[in-house]
């Protein structure tokens, strides 16, 4: 067991960041972790930056977690991954998904979106364990892209497994129930799907 | 058995587990979903009421019956009651009555970051200030305890990081057998009747009850030492204990579960024990002026931001910088340069029935003193046509004073369904009375839409999902004394923009209510339909895209003619609420497929 795991997930309201956390959450519970997990959705509907803590640990007090200190970087947006980019502990896991919403300010008042070259290179600036995976054209290729953000946990689930991050064992059998006791039953199979392809997309 | 609860879910479960009988609250973040949640336990009685003061009003009314009772309220929320607060504490009650006030450091979704402990201080009432989520359930069950041992209303102050923050709970037990019945209303006008001769009686009756307090707390089990090293001692509470904690794992600390009145004696022995006395509190030194003021030696704010919520950096900086902790502590940033990125405001959804209004607004010029709600966006550009907005009923009032100060132009206030129950409805009647031309917008848009759908008088709902007699806005506004009040159609541009310009020729008060329902709605969802843009048509004039819509976006098409980007629209995200296609003037977006048959 390690001492403490500090995760932050970064989206846009809608993608799923939150389902995301509580996942995260009750898999640290159920290895055996304290755990917390700590958001701010106030105005997360209308389209704005979401972000979520999430701690695993012996015993865990803070629910935020310190800039410079982020263990696992869990992004659902290129330019949410670069907004939070820098309060990752160097060497951190970083998981990006490789998915552009652009907000207004880039279709109707001319601000720059970075693109994906900027990206990688300024992650590369922080960790080598940067990977970029892209979670909507796998769940389209499974029917539903709205299944992208459980493919990105398939992958996160097995990228923390190779870099024996999670300090206890966690197969993948236990995200998988946590994450089907939070999807209607009529959805339980394309998220086990969407699971499993995210793990299989670890090169 | 343990469970995962945000603290809002854990003050629902105390709240039941407590008995609590009556609960009523107005929504706003981050407290929400305290309400939702307790709506659903059985033997509990739970309503959205149309604003703060009336849900205060509604508690106190249950607690002199005898039956516990809770009022919720985001921070700002409790300025509202304070008049209720401010007499609860006179009269005390019956039973337990805990007032809940979420307090919003970081403003991460208020007008301010009010530290809502002055209140308690203020209206001399007790206040609690849970921790974690364990804490949130355990202390509303101790504050229903404490509200009946001292005849005192008991003031919950949780903040954003308690109330949306997740962490285990020990679950208690269901209260036993059938819930109490009411008992006859006490008629004991001495104690329940504030006319001055029996309010000057009460008024040395809740000072010496405050001592009372102050002494239960020195032995108060929420107010609790963690003895460690000598050479620091931290008084804190609330989820900078948290912090304080894992920044200062061997420093001794007097956790305070109750910020007023405070231990005098407790903290005395604590100060004494150890070299160095520092607070470590969010927002005001709240603790830190009433210990320097019992003559102790203390730093707190010197050391840590007055502005903001903290966070284990920000302490721990803080702490590093005053000499608390040795440089090696400090955590380096990465410190790379990503670049300018695109701000992602929160906007106006695709499909908002808002949005038809505020490109109306914006092409008269006129200024516009604005309200609290989802429509305060259409502040954010290229809408841009909000130019005031203060608190909750602000706007029509607003725009009545600048009107009466001789503000040159027409003015327009515009307010949400939901406001205008909450305070708008007297600002409207002082229109009428005071004879001002001020032009009213109610965007009723059926539900309270930023906190997130809920219920309100409008909605011919209540909260615990009963059918309702929906209050009728345009009827209410008629008899407020408005003759001109026209409803249209909230997508209807032109019909808007007609009324309007009508409006501006009048010389008197004039309401326009938009009506159509949230386009989030679950009801509505189920009418989406995406247009589409006929790029052949289309010549990249670009007007479309000034109503500021996330579902339409620059096309990598280029029009031949102008060199301008075509529009496109993504389908994803487009529900086809045809604004685009009423304003484009070359008719290069199609309506929804239904209509296009019709015409």
């Amino acid at each position: 067991m390690r001492d403490s795991i500090n995760f932050l997930l970064a989206g846009v309201g809608g993608q799923g960041t939150i389902l995301a956390s509580d996942v995260l959450v009750n898999v640290g519970l159920a290895g055996g972790y304290q755990a917390k997990q700590a958001e701010v959705h106030g105005m997360s509907q209308r389209g704005g930056s979401v972000t979520s803590y999430v701690r695993w640990g012996r015993t865990v007090y803070s629910p935020l977690v310190g800039g410079g200190e982020v263990d696992v970087f869990l992004a659902f947006e290129k330019a949410e991954a670069l907004r939070s980019l820098n309060q990752l502990r160097p060497g951190a896991l970083a998981l990006i998904n490789l998915a552009a919403i652009e907000p207004v300010t880039v279709t109707s008042s001319g601000q720059a979106y970075p693109n994906d070259e900027t990206l990688k290179q300024k992650f590369t600036q922080v960790t080598s364990k940067a990977m970029y995976v892209d979670g909507e054209a796998i769940a389209t290729g499974l029917g539903n892209i709205r299944a992208a953000n459980v493919v990105l946990l398939g992958t996160l689930s097995a990228l923390m497994e190779g870099e024996d991050l999670t300090g206890v064992e966690l197969p993948a059998e236990i995200w998988l129930n946590i994450i089907t006791e939070r999807v209607p039953p009529k959805y339980v199979e394309l998220n086990r799907q969407a699971f499993n392809a995210g793990r299989k997309a670890v090169t | 058995m343990i469970k995962m609860l945000s603290g809002n879910e854990a003050v629902a479960r105390g709240a039941w587990e407590a008995g609590a009988a009556v609960a009523s609250a107005y929504p706003g973040t981050p407290s929400t979903e305290i309400l939702e949640e307790l709506a659903r336990y059985p033997n509990v009685y739970a309503e959205w009421a149309p604003n703060e003061k009336v849900a205060v009003d509604v508690a106190i009314g249950a607690a002199y019956a005898g039956r516990r009772a809770m009022a919720v309220m985001k921070h700002v929320g409790l300025n509202v009651a304070a008049d209720a607060f401010m007499y609860a504490s006179m009269t005390g009650m019956e039973a337990g009555l805990v007032i809940v006030s979420a307090d919003d450091p970081a403003m991460h979704s208020s007008q301010n970051e009010q530290d809502n402990r002055t209140f308690a201080r203020f209206a001399r009432v007790p206040c609690l200030e849970p921790s974690d989520s364990q804490e949130a359930k355990d202390m509303t069950i101790a504050a229903f305890g404490l509200s009946e041992r001292f005849d005192t209303p008991v003031l919950m102050r949780l903040t954003t990081r308690i109330c949306h923050s997740t962490s285990a709970v020990e679950l208690g037990v269901a209260p036993d057998g059938q819930p109490l019945e009411a008992k006859p209303f006490p008629r004991n006008p001495a104690k329940y009747v504030m006319v001055p001769s029996n309010a000057v009686k009460r008024h040395p009756v809740i000072e010496q009850r405050m001592l009372d307090v102050a002494e239960f707390a020195e032995s108060f089990p929420y107010n609790h030492i963690e003895q460690g090293e000598r050479s620091l001692g931290i008084l804190t509470a609330g989820v900078a204990y948290q912090y304080a904690r894992e920044v200062f794992p061997k420093a001794s600390i007097l956790r305070l579960g109750m910020t007023w009145p405070l231990p005098a004696r407790l903290i005395s022995r604590f100060a004494e024990s150890v070299e160095r006395l520092i607070v470590i509190e969010e927002l005001d030194p709240f603790i830190e002026e009433a210990v320097r003021l019992m003559g102790i030696c203390v730093e707190g704010k010197s050391i840590f931001p007055l502005v903001g919520e903290l966070d284990p950096r920000v302490v721990r900086e803080s702490a590093i910088q005053a000499g608390l902790l040795p440089q090696s502590e400090h955590v380096p940033l990465p410190g790379v340069e990503v670049g300018p990125l695109p701000s992602r405001p929160p906007v106006l959804c695709p499909g908002c029935p808002h949005r038809s209004t505020f490109y109306v607004l914006n092409k008269l010029k006129v200024p516009v003193n604005g309200d609290i709600g989802c429509y305060t966006l259409g502040l954010i550009p290229p809408l841009s046509a909000i130019h005031s907005c203060g608190c909750m009923g602000a706007s029509i009032a607003v725009a009545h004073g600048a009107v009466k100060a001789g503000s040159p132009e027409r003015h327009v206030a515009v307010i949400g369904d939901s406001t205008f129950f909450h305070t708008g409805i007297p600002a409207l009647i002082n229109t009428v009375y005071n004879r001002s031309p001020v032009i009213t917008i109610i965007m009723d848009n059926r539900v309270t839409g930023m906190t997130g759908h809920q219920d309100n008088p409008g909605t011919g709902r209540t909260l615990q999902g009963e059918e309702t007699t929906p209050v009728e806005i345009e009827a209410l506004v008629r008899a407020c004394g408005i003759r001109q009040v026209k409803t249209v159609p909230a997508y209807a541009v032109k019909e808007i923009e007609t009324t309007l310009r009508e409006y501006l020729k009048l010389d008197e008060p004039a309401v326009l209510i938009t009506q159509e329902p949230c386009v989030l709605l679950p009801e509505v969802r189920k009418r989406w339909v995406p247009l589409e843009v006929w790029a052949d048509k289309c010549n990249g004039c670009g007007l479309c895209f000034r109503i500021g819509c996330p579902a339409i976006l620059k096309s990598d098409e280029l029009d031949a003619h102008l060199q301008r980007p075509k529009a496109l629209i993504d389908a994803a995200l487009c529900t086809g609420c045809e604004v685009c296609a009423q304003i484009c003037p070359r008719e290069a977006i199609t309506f929804r497929a239904a209509e296009m048959s019709e015409t």
